[in-house]
């Protein structure tokens, strides 16, 4: 290992006394988090949150992210550390921030990002106000992003290892979170976080990463959302661009636009999903080059590396979480709202996904993207 | 440390310990073995029956040891259903505010076709002898009733619904956990049918407790093997915790009246200081309640928060019930009292014994005002109460 770290060599004094409370999941990057944290000198606190009983999701002794087996994980690592260990439950507030907001946005025909609530809700402001409440300087995560101070604002950047960056789910924090948040990962690779793990004994190093939606463990969303809701949904038409009725889908929750599979329609040539109208519970397909627009519009915008947007800007924006910045103008709209254009049409641009807009490794904002207004 | 959460468990009295260390050191033959080292385990463990018995009014063949009060719940209402449904009974009466090892069992009764009905527990946290005889029917297997409730201190009115039962010829199982060693029992004068305790609750040791069975209840085991307590729970005796039980019982049951005597006035003193804090209230019934038990709600606070920041000043308290993970639940016992479920989550229950002073009354007294006003300053949610946004609850 030749880059080192300032975390990882003696305690500095500027944190000597600091209290730091460390969300702790039982897996490895927030216990190397941990590790790293203490190494910094810093008077640690590690936490698990409890967000949900396994029976209340209709999960039984699953392997889900927040289990008993996690917070046992946790324990273990903070004993070892010989750190004082918490288990706080904000089950209550993952329901209504998390997993109720979930259900509305699949609702109203949007695929949410709940990861994104939970950083927002529960981890930035839920755990944040115990961190203040504990009298903690610091909340560390072992989340993959980094934290700078440039001329009087906190900047969020990307993960020096790319592939591990985790930013796109972190662009919503503000500056008062910003300036207590620490993100000791983010210079490291996920390789050295590794080692560091296996050095320390850390029992989950061998861990998979943690996939997909944490309360839903096998990923079958529309059948969590017909147990939770205790709604139906009902079949009813696939329509063609021109509004045809040729075929019948199983339930308008259950497709995502862009998608193709499990479709069930026997066409001579592929077909995707463009939209859908939870009103009138029809889902309208097309061939892929329909998928494609150039422009969409977010609510909910947050800026980081800006205090606001005052005319068009140059950015790369990012759609989803695992895709390519691409080159845009970002124009402020009325209240609040942005307006963004993309260079080349994007396919299968997606409401309730993020849209994160990035200069270089910089996040400037993001906000949430609204149903484009279809002709 | 000032420890205030005798109600999740209690420090060992040196009777007890006594008791144990001496049955480890010398008897600790297995009781089933025919030599003398294993017939003087056999006494001792024989010794020990008879002077529970004795404690609760039963008779040494009523009692059987179990590893604590929840095996002894489960294995209560398990013997009582199957007695019902041999008969055609599936009907078990209960309230909503029973401890879990009750609640869940009756939940897995519900699973397999029984019917079971919980009786609303009014704001002070009590049913009357009256509500259970208006829903006790022709197919009642059993009515199961706390004796006193673990995290409000209720005391119920057991001996009025005892007689109901008997009355009507339903099997009556009381809950007796927290009221074991600390409030009069006697099984018979109070026409109780089983009985669960659990030794940690009165200054003995953990994963030790009895199920009174009155003679003519038949048990079921839970648990397959040879032939100890008399078929019904099988397993090598743990003799020197079932000592420790019995000595920590006899001592708690010879000083009860002038322990709860001593212990109600520290009570009294913590609901009388703890009032003062605006938007709080006191949880349970303020007149028939545990001698050590204190449970308030302060409105725009967790209970997690304040528990920490207790602890930082070296005062054990708890709050809610504690789950395996040690996290906290919206207490679904302040839920039945009709607590909404915001209030539910800012209380409080500290929990005192004979141990605890005046000096710790004084201390808590001065550490709780303190921590809830430095908790109301920082929450935004108290702000908006104050400021007339959102409006108080208490």
């Amino acid at each position: 290992m030749t880059r080192r770290t300032s975390l990882t060599a003696a305690p500095a004094k500027a944190v000597m006394g600091k209290k730091a409370l460390i969300a702790m999941s039982g897996g490895v990057d927030s216990s190397v988090a941990a590790f790293l944290t203490k190494q910094a000198g810093y008077d640690c606190i590690g936490v698990t949150m409890k967000l949900f009983q396994n029976e209340d999701i209709g999960v039984s002794r699953a392997k889900t992210c927040c289990s008993l087996d996690d917070v046992e994980g946790a324990g273990s690592v903070a004993r070892r550390l010989g750190i004082p260990y918490y288990v706080f439950n904000f089950s209550r507030d993952f329901k209504v921030q998390v997993i109720d907001r979930f259900a509305a946005a699949y609702e109203s025909g949007a695929t949410p990002n709940p990861c994104i609530d939970c950083n927002r809700y529960l981890k930035f402001e839920r755990l944040f106000q115990r961190a203040r409440e504990l009298g903690c300087e610091a909340i560390v995560t072992g989340h993959y992003a980094r934290i700078e101070k440039q001329n009087g604002r906190y900047i969020l950047k990307k993960a020096l290892d790319k592939s591990k960056d985790q930013s796109y789910v972190l662009y919503m924090l503000t500056q008062e979170q910003l300036a207590h948040i620490r993100f000791p990962l983010g210079a490291l690779s996920k390789s050295e976080v590794r080692r560091i793990a296996e050095a320390q004994g850390f029992c989950n190093s061998e861990k998979p990463d943690s996939q997909d939606i944490c309360f839903i463990p096998d990923g079958d969303y529309a059948a969590f959302l017909e147990q939770y809701t205790g709604k139906p949904y009902p079949t009813g038409d696939v329509l063609d661009l021109s509004g045809h009725v040729i075929g019948q889908h199983r339930g308008a929750v259950r497709y995502t636009t862009g998608q193709r599979k499990g479709l069930g329609l026997a066409l001579n040539e592929p077909v995707y999903v463009c939209r859908k109208d939870m009103a009138a519970n029809t889902v309208t397909v097309g061939p892929e080059q329909s998928l494609y627009s150039r422009e969409l519009r977010t609510d909910d915008v947050n800026w980081i590396a800006i205090d606001h947007l005052s005319g068009p800007m140059r950015v790369y924006a990012k759609i989803r979480y695992r895709q390519t910045e691409q080159p845009s103008t970002v124009y402020p709209d009325k209240s609040g709202k942005i307006r963004l254009l993309f260079d080349k049409p994007q396919r299968a641009v997606t409401a309730g996904q993020a849209a994160v807009l990035y200069n270089g490794d910089i996040v400037v904002g993001g906000g949430t993207i609204l149903k484009t207004v279809q002709f | 440390m000032i420890y205030a959460d005798n109600a999740a468990t209690t420090q060992m009295g040196e009777a007890a310990i006594n008791a144990m260390t001496a049955c480890m050191r010398d008897t600790w033959g297995n009781p089933s073995s025919l030599y003398g080292l294993g017939q003087r385990a056999k006494e001792a463990l024989e010794d020990a029956r008879e002077r529970i018995a004795t404690c609760i009014g039963a008779s040494p063949k009523e009692i059987t040891f179990t590893s604590g009060g929840s095996e002894a719940d489960n294995q209560a209402i398990r013997s009582a259903a199957l007695l019902g449904a041999r008969r055609g009974k599936r009907h078990i009466i209960s309230t909503a505010f029973e401890h879990h090892a009750i609640l869940h069992t009756l939940k897995r009764l519900e699973d397999e076709g029984f019917e079971v009905e919980l009786l609303p527990v009014g704001p002070l946290g009590t049913v009357t002898a009256h509500q259970v005889a208006e829903a006790i029917r022709e197919d009642t297997a059993l009515v199961t009733i706390m004796y006193a409730n673990n995290e409000i201190g209720s005391i119920l009115p057991v001996s009025e619904i005892g007689a109901v039962c008997r009355e009507r010829r339903v099997i009556f199982h009381t809950d007796a956990v927290q009221a074991a060693g600390h409030l009069p029992i006697d099984v018979r004068a109070q026409n109780i049918d089983l009985l669960s305790l659990s030794a940690h609750k009165f200054h003995g040791p953990k994963g030790i407790g009895v199920l009174y069975a009155r003679q003519g209840v038949p048990l079921t085991s839970l648990i397959e093997g040879g032939a100890q307590e008399r078929g019904k729970r099988a397993g090598t005796e743990n003799v020197s915790a079932v000592a420790g039980m019995a000595a920590a019982l006899e001592e708690s049951c010879a000083h009860m009246a002038e322990n709860a005597a001593k212990v109600s006035v520290l009570r009294d003193r913590l609901i009388a200081g703890l009032s003062q804090i605006p938007h709080s209230a006191l949880n349970g019934d303020p007149v028939n309640r545990l001698p050590g038990n204190v449970n308030f709600c302060f409105e725009g606070i967790e209970g997690e928060s304040l528990l920490l920041l207790l602890d930082d000043r070296g005062i054990c308290a708890s709050s809610g019930s504690a789950c395996t993970s040690g996290s906290l639940d919206p207490s679904h016992v302040l839920l039945a009292i009709g607590r909404p479920h915001e209030v539910a989550h800012g209380s409080l229950r500290l929990s005192l014994c004979e141990e605890n002073t005046e000096a710790d009354v004084d201390a808590i007294l001065k550490a709780v005002p303190e921590i809830v006003a430095y908790l109301r300053n920082m929450s935004p949610l108290w702000k908006d109460k104050v400021s007339g946004k959102k409006e108080f609850v208490l």
